[in-house]
């Protein structure tokens, strides 16, 4: 195991971070935790690698106990915070180095791991930190945190602001890691990235909504799901809300997902009714439930 | 009702030295539409959106929003517009009830207009429980859907939105999506930037920003077909990388 958890707490003065968080990571896992701003997954981070004490529960990494051991874990992991924390005032060479250095490796020696990453940013090398594009820094900011070859990598919201391209390559190189034995624990607001990842916890006001692999979790999805369109999607998303059997609407993309109350459910009966309400060119078929359907209907 | 030009962008370009941040941009937004305004980081969307609201000079090229030009008016374009971001949207330090009254005074609104303001906005969200408390205390969702009200406070023609919903839980991303239908319903245009390529596919059209340029500019629905894509997120990824 890599990493583990159990009943993990924690609140800051009266509000409550994280209640009662339990689950295991195994050796070489891609595993994301999925949750929105504020639903405690920094929180976790930051108590995983040592820079914030529970106030109840255990949890290890790496084989090593966060309270008693947090000096070899500091060791065997790399962390890359969701805010960026390099030092903007030295190069990108700069600060590589110094974070080598700080682990007592050089640049040199683990160079195989971020050499796929490196040579992005290595045109810019002589370039200040606090100088690079948001993509350029979030490369930066991983080539620090693997330099010293970390068992277990912690990725918080590395992506978010992320556009989709850079979002895609990101994810390319988290796989390339996996394949050399590295854990990763990594968080993200983007439920489509949960897709890839080996399993995912989602995770929601301190507590744990669900754990499988993001197929099983999108197999738990109760109902029915019916995306439906028409000529007005703010008058469609209205009306659906009005139906008497309607049991949820979300607007996803082009569609409006649907999900009636009955189990026994006609097309046919909802597409009079819009039509009554004036909505013209309307469809319905059913879908298969996503991430996000899975996570709203949860969090409900 | 959508036949009134209220943003005309013709050949608006931005120079850095010599670094050409946004390169000869044209297109319109009429009067309540929804424009979805999407590029890659770095593309130029920012600096592009800094001329519109008047805070940053072009170099070249005209621009005209909610009928005044970018050159010689960007004071008026301020006090017509809308904004927020996921930057800056709220005084933290404040709370809800002071960030409504000092943002309603700013846009040179009378008292009475503000109490009026508060009391609709109070009960339209639901705020009766923390309209006393510090933004700061809210939860990042919450701090949006003020956020929003507030950029609508002086009944702008247009409201531009950067990263609106950037970290919001899906639930509450959806509902900040129906308050911007809701806005574009009642005639008020949106401009807004997004990296959830499924908020793209809301938009009423979308332009893709490329390395300074607008590289496509179309219905989601058209834009699909053109570059023969299931979804935005396809046609992004085929596009912004050029």
């Amino acid at each position: 195991m890599s990493i583990s958890l159990k009943n993990i707490s924690k609140s800051y003065n009266k509000v409550s971070a994280l209640q009662n968080i339990t689950f295991n990571v195994e050796k070489g896992e891609l595993f994301g935790l999925i949750g929105p701003d504020g639903a405690g997954k920094t929180t976790l981070f930051r108590i995983l690698t040592t820079l914030l004490i529970a106030n109840k529960g255990t949890a290890s990494v790496a084989g090593f106990d966060v309270f008693k051991d947090y000096k070899q874990i500091r060791n065997n992991v790399g962390y890359m915070p969701g805010k960026f924390s390099l030092y903007q005032d030295l190069t990108v060479e700069e600060n590589l180095n110094f974070f080598a250095t700080i682990f007592g490796t050089t640049i040199e020696e683990n160079y195989d791991l971020i050499k796929d990453i490196y040579v992005q940013i290595e045109p810019f090398k002589n370039r200040r930190a606090g100088k690079l594009s948001g993509g350029m820094k979030q490369k930066l900011a991983l080539c620090c945190a693997l330099i010293h070859k970390p068992k277990v990598l912690f990725l918080d919201e590395p992506t978010t602001g992320v556009d989709p391209v850079s979002r895609k390559e990101f994810w390319e190189m988290l796989k390339r890691l996996q394949k050399k034995g590295i854990t990763i624990l990594v968080s993200t607001p983007y439920m489509d990235e949960a897709a890839l990842c080996d399993r995912i916890a989602l995770i929601q006001d301190g507590e744990i909504l669900e754990i499988d692999t993001p197929k099983e979790i999108v197999k738990h999805y109760p109902k029915a799901i019916y995306n439906v369109s028409a000529n007005n999607m703010y008058k469609l998303i209205k009306c659906l809300k009005n139906y008497e059997f309607m049991y949820s609407v979300y607007p996803f993309g082009e569609f409006v997902h649907y999900t009636d109350k009955r189990d026994l459910f006609k097309p046919n009966d909802l597409i009079e009714f819009l039509k009554q309400n004036e909505l013209q060119n309307i469809e319905i078929s059913e879908t298969q439930p996503t991430i996000e359907d899975t996570f709203m209907e949860l969090a409900k | 009702m959508k036949e009134e030009t209220v943003i005309k962008v013709e050949n608006l370009t931005k120079q850095f030295g010599d670094f050409t941040a946004v390169n000869a941009i044209s297109f319109e937004v009429k009067k309540g539409e929804i424009f979805g305004f999407l590029g890659a980081n770095g593309a130029g969307k920012t600096t592009a959106m800094k001329m519109l609201i008047g805070i940053s000079n072009p170099t070249s090229g005209e621009a005209e929003v909610a009928s005044f030009n970018v050159y010689k008016n960007p004071n008026s374009i301020k006090k017509n517009i809308g904004y927020m971001s996921q930057k800056f949207a709220l005084y933290d330090d404040l709370t809800v009830k002071e960030n409504i009254t000092f943002f309603g005074g700013i846009y040179g609104l009378t008292r009475k207009q503000i109490n009026e303001k508060r009391q609709l906005l109070v009960e339209e969200l639901g705020l009766q429980e923390i309209v006393n408390n510090l933004v700061s205390s809210l939860p990042l969702g919450w701090k949006q859907k003020i956020a929003f009200s507030v950029a609508l406070l002086h009944n702008p023609k247009i409201v531009f939105l950067d990263e609106p919903t950037g970290g919001v839980d899906p639930i509450t991303r959806r509902q900040f999506w129906e308050m911007i239908y809701k806005t574009a319903n009642q005639g008020t245009t949106i401009f807004v930037t997004t990296h959830y390529m499924d908020e793209a596919e809301y938009c009423d059209r979308v332009s893709i920003m490329v390395n300074g340029k607008i590289e496509a500019l179309d219905t989601p629905k058209n834009l699909k077909e053109k570059y023969k894509a299931k979804s935005m997120n396809d046609v992004f990824l085929k596009l912004a990388r050029g």
